[in-house]
């Protein structure tokens, strides 16, 4: 984690603010006051002139005030594939998305799978990163799916959850040992929804994957695994989360499995709350995701699962991919699509579209994820750090590959105009990020 | 040929799949195609309607029928035809598609035919050269010229499209074949049937406009035209059906089978045939099969679709 209190400042303040935080019941106007990394005082009765002279007073009329966003999900490719991205690239991708915290994923060369890999990624992340970072590790060494790792150490070491990334632990003994495990370190284990031997394919099964001549996932892959996952926490009473669900049934199976009582957690991305497998075109591999991106109507289950909190979180499933990776056919180019700068945007077109309230977006991305992990982030409340964005909801943008921040330029919403975006991103209480204009 | 039956016939400029072509740029190619039937049976079989052009054959994928059909078409026009052995060179050190793709555009070649085993590689590599790409199969996704051969035999053999039923019958699921055939006929008002065990049907294909049987006898009753398709062997030991012999016996086209569909219906085939598996030999070679015929029609629509294609060729050469 980034140090919270490693420069000092002066007090600051910013007012005339519309405060959105829903896990503090703040909405309307207001403003917050910092020092030295840390949030003293938030909420209305924080104005110009209840700060006085004590504070730099920064104005935000028009402007929107959020708790920094959690991305719980995230590509990089350090160690291993710098070229792709590095932390400091991601961080500072994630900075102009309004992400404060970066949940980065294990999926790396070598693989997070040690506690002095968990160290790595800290003080990598620390001397180098512009947002907080903190890692997930694996579940199994390797992420070979069959030897457990050391859950317990990899927790002690600063791992706020375990997870094989983009692999789902197949081999069921092995994940009801992990789960039985991970339970008794308190850790969170983040499985990646697919059962392997249904999920050959390249994009989602159906009438569309036909037409193209391409092979596909077909949604059940995805429900499979999430059931039988579900029957192995009813057994073992671990905390689970589903990384990312992209179907509509699998919506059905979480709300039921939440009404049962089970402590049952799971997430979408951004790019599925918008898109759908139509944007695939002309075998446009920019859209190639692992989930799949599936159908219309998968795309609105998911979007009011959101709004009604069926669906826990949303996250970006950043990943960065280069052109040798992905200038390729279809079938052979890798999976995966940058989301860091636009995840924020993209969740903003709910709210336009009047399909999500902008209360429940806002929790998606910030106190809920805090509250899965145990993080101290992602609230507006006072002795909290303040890590917070100014974000302009009208704002029109549009997503050009020179523009963007991360080093990987796949980004699905290339040259595509999103409505909304952060303009100033505060990592404790220092300035990150400010929008340049368009 | 005249400067009139030179005029533009297809809307692109390159000739990537059915599904982006009209009926009626079809009918058209197929008029040409016809022309170039007569010219192909002369002695003297030039027609230097693309004197000076080069045409690059690149196969990513080895076929030597589709790949010999396309080498004659652009001889018999007067084009400087080079095949290119992708299998030996650049792509197999490591080279990408499209790094290929450019290396041979810098080389000014007018036409470029690709086959690739990946469905979509011939649109992505048409994206990035300036010729003219005329897709000759990819992956599962289509396989025009194949569909056009097919229309232009089928033609000769009865009056008109509208109305005939044609059953299109076995691997639909891996078959760019039958796609293509699916887009095409459907567009010319034929009633497509397609006939396979489950297994070989690809997901959602009721909403191709096709009638979806599993039995050959219901499949092919009544039927002017049985399509048959090849089987991989590899798909036929128990991966999607149990066995060659179970196959054979529910889905090989046998005289017996044949008698479900109208007297005198035509049996096509698009090469290369497992005799005695997906059909007999007896049928193959009877008097309703029309294979051979289909071979020789694949050289004159290829060399209609050259043709067509060239018109759209900037005068001074590609860019």
């Amino acid at each position: 984690m980034k140090s919270a209190a490693k420069h000092p400042q002066n007090r600051r303040a910013y007012v005339n603010a519309s405060l959105v935080a829903p896990a503090q019941a703040l909405k309307g106007p207001g403003g917050i006051l910092i020092e030295d990394g840390w949030i003293l005082d938030v909420g209305p009765r924080v104005t110009r002139d209840s700060v006085g002279s004590g504070a730099a007073v920064t104005d935000c009329a028009g402007l929107t005030l959020i708790p920094g966003l959690i991305d719980m999900r995230v590509f990089t490719g350090e160690p291993g594939n710098e070229y792709r991205e590095t932390l400091a690239s991601a961080s500072e991708a994630a900075a102009a998305g309004g992400v404060t915290t970066m949940i980065v994923m294990p999926n790396t060369q070598p693989v997070i799978d040690d506690a002095a890999l968990v160290d790595f990624i800290l003080r990598r992340a620390r001397d180098t990163a512009s947002v907080r970072v903190a890692p997930m590790a694996a579940i199994t060494k390797g992420l070979a799916g069959e030897l457990m790792t050391e859950i317990g150490l990899l927790g002690e070491a600063g791992a706020v959850a375990v997870t094989d990334g983009t692999r789902a632990v197949a081999n069921a003994n092995v994940f009801r040992r992990a789960l039985t495990y991970a339970r008794d370190c308190g850790m969170l284990v983040v499985q990646h929804v697919e059962e392997p031997t249904l999920s050959s394919g390249v994009m989602n099964g159906g009438e569309t994957a036909s037409r193209l001549g391409l092979s596909g996932n077909p949604a059940m892959s995805e429900v499979i695994m999430l059931e039988r996952d579900l029957r192995l926490v009813e057994m073992t009473g671990a905390r689970y989360h589903a990384a990312q669900i992209s179907s509509r049934h699998s919506v059905d199976v979480i709300r039921a499995a939440k009404a049962r009582g089970l402590p049952v957690t799971c997430g979408v991305s951004a790019h599925h709350l918008v898109l759908n497998e139509h944007d695939i075109g002309a075998y446009r591999t920019f859209f190639k995701l692992s989930p799949p991106l599936r159908t219309e109507e998968d795309r609105r289950a998911l979007a009011d699962a959101v709004a009604e909190g069926v669906i826990d979180v949303i996250v970006s499933g950043h990943d960065p991919q280069s052109a040798d990776t992905k200038r390729l056919p279809f079938a052979e180019a890798a999976y995966g699509a940058v989301g860091l700068e636009t995840m924020l945007s993209a969740a903003l077109s709910l709210h336009h579209n009047q399909s999500g309230p902008l209360a429940r977006l806002v929790e998606s991305m910030s106190s809920k994820p805090a509250e899965i992990l145990g993080l101290e982030t992602g609230r507006l409340a006072p002795g909290a750090p303040a890590d917070f964005a100014l974000v302009d909801l009208n704002l029109s943008w549009t997503v050009e590959e020179d523009r963007l921040r991360s080093r990987a330029k796949n980004s699905p919403f290339e040259h595509r105009t999103l409505e909304g975006r952060a303009v100033e991103t505060v990592v404790a209480g220092e300035r990150v990020y400010a929008y340049a204009g368009r | 040929m005249t400067s009139e039956t030179r005029s533009p016939l297809l809307k692109g400029q390159h000739l990537l799949a059915i599904d982006g072509i009209s009926s009626l740029e079809a009918l058209r190619l197929l008029d040409l195609a016809e022309s170039y039937v007569g010219v192909s049976r002369q002695a003297d079989k030039r027609q230097p309607v693309l004197q000076g052009r080069t045409q690059v054959n690149l196969f990513f994928e080895a076929s030597t029928r589709t790949q010999s059909s396309f080498e004659i078409a652009g001889k018999r026009l007067g084009a400087d035809v080079m095949n290119m052995a992708v299998a030996n060179s650049a792509v197999s050190k490591g080279e990408t598609l499209l790094d290929t793709a450019m290396t041979i555009n810098a080389m000014q070649p007018d036409f470029l035919v690709v086959r690739h085993a990946s469905s979509g590689a011939v649109e992505l590599l048409a994206q990035k050269v300036s010729c003219a790409v005329i897709n000759a199969g990819d992956g599962q996704h289509e396989h025009p010229t194949q569909a056009l051969l097919d229309a232009l035999t089928i033609r000769r053999h009865t009056q008109g499209f509208e109305g005939l039923v044609v059953a299109i019958c076995g691997d639909v699921m891996h078959s760019r074949v039958a796609r293509s055939n699916i887009h095409l006929l459907g567009k010319l008002g034929v009633h497509v049937r397609v006939v396979a065990p489950s297994t070989l049907l690809p997901s959602g294909i009721a909403n191709f406009g096709v009638e979806v049987h599993r039995r050959m006898e219901t499949g092919l009753k009544g039927a002017d035209v049985v399509m048959m398709l090849r089987l991989q062997l590899e798909r036929m030991t128990g991966a999607f059906v149990p066995s060659i012999r179970e196959y054979y016996r529910f889905y090989g086209l046998n005289a017996e089978k044949l008698a479900y569909a109208k007297r005198g219906a035509l049996v096509m085939h698009p090469g290369p045939m497992n005799r005695g598996i997906e059909i007999d030999s007896d049928v193959a070679d009877g008097a309703q099969s029309v294979i051979r015929e289909q071979v020789e029609m694949g050289v004159a629509v290829r060399m209609a679709v050259l043709d067509a294609l060239s018109r759209n060729l900037p005068a001074g050469g590609s860019p």
